[in-house]
């Protein structure tokens, strides 16, 4: 065990925190996507190499060699601080480091530099109806016609897609193929002619994700990213990335923290909440809990500095991750009994709202890229090496 | 940055796991629960350095630290092997340290004992799991008498006693007003007694009662790592049986609701391994953090471990349920470790206590 990052890490992390002491009174607080306060946060970010570090500079990043540890330190720092760590976002997160691999010059010049600067926001257009878990049986078809592809079909629960530039998407190319192996991944602008978007209210009342629908929009050819057949590979690629990212040990920490806060301050009969035995003894088994996926966060990022291998400890984040986010954000539902109930502009809720609006925020994530019994599917598969269902005889 | 094991710890822990599937199989665990003994096998694992793990180097030990010791007991778990490990090569010899005796020639010489094999040491603490009505011990000058209900080792050459007061003692087990009869236990992989001590000489290790408090953290995140080790030989083992086992035409290990439970088996252990590491290594390197860390791995390891005892269970079938494929013993051995030293509930108890909430 060696848990001290070293001189050179500590004299980084000193760069990082002299950075936010000049600079964080610009950075935005709830601010739109769109606003110049924003746009200019995160180009103030890539200049200092605190956002797309590691993106080369020939595509408008700051062109760092990649460094895990560096990394984590600016997250810790900004989030220490409290303060806007720049743009996030299925094409920052996703597209973009899928472009790094697999895409030509022409599509990393193209895309890359706007969409890291925040000037061209993406939507992920794979689920549909007929397609969730089980993404490879997507439907929407794409047909060759000169030197477009022309897309009909529809997709579903894409997230932000009334917001969007563009969408990446995934499509069938090739009908006779094998399901995995007749897709293809197209990038096209939302305002390309016959596309439909209509908004879907979610369980939290926003409406933030939405229906697509595609009645012979024309793509160029040239914007597909890999092969044709190979939509399946490329997307790929990046739903691991995705995975990694959700119910953040150290955001739930943060949580818990501010829950105790409330449990010490509200009272019932007299006692304050956290008096109660049971729900004390609650407590400290969601924070033994809580404790163990921060350190387990910590060995992942271990693995990843020392180019080690553990299977099976990647495997279990998104799943531990979402579900106990989602038992901590109930639980203070739970100490807070009809006060907890408080809901829209009623000035008696707690916290903002946000235990309401985050306990079923959560359940939304532990549905998304790849419910829980996905992940546990993949689990014994993959981690425990047991065998795949039989299939059913058609 | 390295969050895990050195080279070193790897290379023990795969030293000691060789050893103990080679002399510690199953069988051997069932003859020492009909009442066979364990002195041969401990011989064997002091021949390794397992007694010595925690000794200073001056006194002949390896001088290491609760890390190591969390790493064999794992293995130690995993194979459900009788021995003394937890009072012998862990508590008593951070009990002298922490008292400060480490260079004192009487204490040095049964510190030796120890790393040759020849003394174990075991445990008894009256208010190790929370002070019930029928545990009491107290001292008249250096004469101790009371009960402790639960002692760790029936056959240990001496004790370390804890007094009411939090005061640590050292009691030879042939000291006249020293008697002990089997207090039998659900665990048949390793023995308890009850240890009655009437007008018995006894010499002081520490009257500070934050010795104890280590102590009992210590042992917390040992019983935490036994149990961990023991999950993970159950999840293995469902594995296993499941890849084996047909029903309907088909391995079980096929049917979804066997995968998810070992899928849910595994997701559960799996942080629990970041856990147990940092709650020992805290032990030696981050005393403010020590004890909530080893409450934590306590506790959750006490829920992680019979949640993994039930389901590995149930992957068997009727099987499992059966003295035959002897997964009994781990069950057993997880449950012991859940009360010992107090359970999860009592430990979380403290742990709201400790952070002042
Ligand atoms: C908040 C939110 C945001 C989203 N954003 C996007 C987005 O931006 N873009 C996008 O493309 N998609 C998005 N999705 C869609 C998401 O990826 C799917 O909802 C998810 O993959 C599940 O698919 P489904 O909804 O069709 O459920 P289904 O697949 O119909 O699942 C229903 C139930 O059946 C179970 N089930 C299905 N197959 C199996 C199996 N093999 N074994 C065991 N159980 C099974 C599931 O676990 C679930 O309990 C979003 C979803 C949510 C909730």
């Amino acid at each position: 065990m060696d848990l001290s990052y070293g001189p050179h890490y500590e004299a980084f992390r000193e760069e990082v925190r002299s950075f936010l002491a000049r600079h964080s009174k610009d950075a935005p607080r709830g601010e739109g996507l769109r606003s110049e306060k924003v746009l200019a946060w995160q180009r103030l970010l890539i200049e200092n190499g605190y956002a797309a570090r590691t993106i080369p500079k020939a595509y408008g990043g700051y062109g760092a060699a990649p460094d895990i540890l560096e990394s984590r330190i600016i997250a810790e720092e900004f989030a220490a601080a409290r303060v806007s760590p720049g743009l996030g976002g299925q094409g920052i997160s996703m597209l973009v480091p899928t472009l790094l691999e697999v895409g030509t010059e022409a599509q990393k010049t193209t895309f890359i530099p706007p969409t890291i600067r925040g000037e061209m926001l993406w939507c992920q257009g794979y689920s549909e109806p007929g397609a969730g878990s089980d993404l490879a049986a997507l439907r929407t078809s794409a047909v060759v016609d000169g030197d477009d592809f022309v897309v009909n079909g529809q997709k579903i629960w894409t997230s932000t897609a009334h917001l969007a530039d563009w969408i990446f998407c995934l499509v069938r190319t090739e009908p006779e193929a094998p399901k995995h192996q007749g897709i293809s991944f197209l990038l096209f602008p939302m305002t390309t002619p016959g596309i439909e978007v209509r908004p879907l209210v979610d369980m939290t009342g926003v409406a933030n994700f939405n229906e697509v629908f595609f009645t012979d929009v024309r793509v160029p050819t040239r914007q597909i990213v890999g092969q044709r057949g190979e939509g399946w590979k490329v997307a790929n690629t990046i739903l691991g990335h995705e995975r990694g990212s959700l119910g953040d040990p150290n955001a739930t920490m943060t949580r818990f923290n501010a829950l105790l806060e409330l449990m010490r301050r509200e009272t019932v009969d007299g006692q304050r909440l956290i008096d109660n035995p049971l729900f004390r003894d609650r407590m400290a088994s969601l924070q033994s809990r809580v404790l163990a996926m921060r350190l387990h966060d910590m060995r992942l990022l271990s693995n990843k500095v020392n180019d080690e291998r553990a299977p099976m400890a990647s495997l279990i984040t998104k799943l531990q991750g979402t579900e106990l986010r989602h038992e901590l954000e109930g639980f203070a539902i739970d100490v807070l009994g009809e006060l907890g109930l408080a809901y829209g502009d009623n000035p008696d809720k707690q916290d903002g709202g946000s235990w309401q609006t985050s306990y079923m925020y959560f359940l939304g994530l532990i549905i998304g890229g790849g419910t829980s019994q996905i992940q546990k599917n993949i689990i014994s598969e993959r981690g425990l090496g047991m065998p795949r269902e039989p299939k059913l005889a058609k | 940055m390295r969050f895990g094991l050195s080279e070193d710890q790897t290379l023990l822990d795969a030293t000691v796991r060789r050893l103990l599937a080679d002399q510690a199989p199953l069988d051997a665990v069932r003859a020492y629960a009909d009442g066979g003994d364990d002195h041969a096998l401990w011989s064997t694992l002091c021949e390794l350095g397992l007694g010595g793990l925690l000794v200073p180097e001056a006194a002949g030990g390896l001088g290491l630290g609760v890390l190591d010791a969390a790493v064999i007991a794992e293995a130690l778990g995993y194979h459900v092997t009788p021995a003394p490990f937890l009072g012998t090569a862990v508590l008593f010899p951070r009990a002298v340290t922490a008292a400060g005796l480490n260079n004192d020639p009487v204490w040095q010489e049964r510190l030796g004992a120890v790393v040759e094999g020849g003394l174990r040491i075991g445990v008894a603490f009256p208010q190790a799991g929370g002070q019930r009505s029928r545990d009491s011990v107290t001292a008249a000058g250096e004469n101790l008498s009371g009960t402790v209900t639960l002692a760790l080792d029936d056959a240990a050459d001496a004790y370390l006693v804890a007094s009411n007061d939090g005061a640590l003692w050292w009691v030879e087990a042939s000291a006249s007003g020293c008697a002990r009869e089997a207090f039998e236990t659900v665990d048949r992989s390793r023995r308890s007694c009850r240890l009655t001590l009437t007008d018995c000489a006894a010499t002081p290790l520490t009257q500070d009662p934050a010795v104890l408090a280590e102590l009992r953290a210590v042992a917390w995140v040992i019983l935490a790592a036994d149990s961990l080790g023991a999950g993970r030989a159950m999840l293995d083992k469902a594995v296993a049986y499941a890849g084996e086992r047909e029903q309907f035409n088909r391995p079980i290990a096929t049917f979804q609701a066997v995968k998810h439970m070992c899928a849910e088996m595994a997701a559960e252990l799996e942080p629990c391994t970041a856990l147990v590491w940092y709650a020992a290594h805290c032990q030696d390197h981050i005393r403010d953090e020590a004890l909530t860390t080893a409450g934590h791995a306590k506790a959750l390891l006490g829920d992680v471990g019979q949640f993994v005892a039930k389901t590995a269970t149930e992957v068997h079938g009727g099987m499992g349920f059966t003295d035959l494929v002897g997964l009994h013993y781990w069950f057993k051995r997880i449950g012991f470790n859940r009360q010992a030293f107090g359970n999860p509930q009592r430990v979380r108890a403290e742990l709201a206590e400790l952070q002042g909430w």
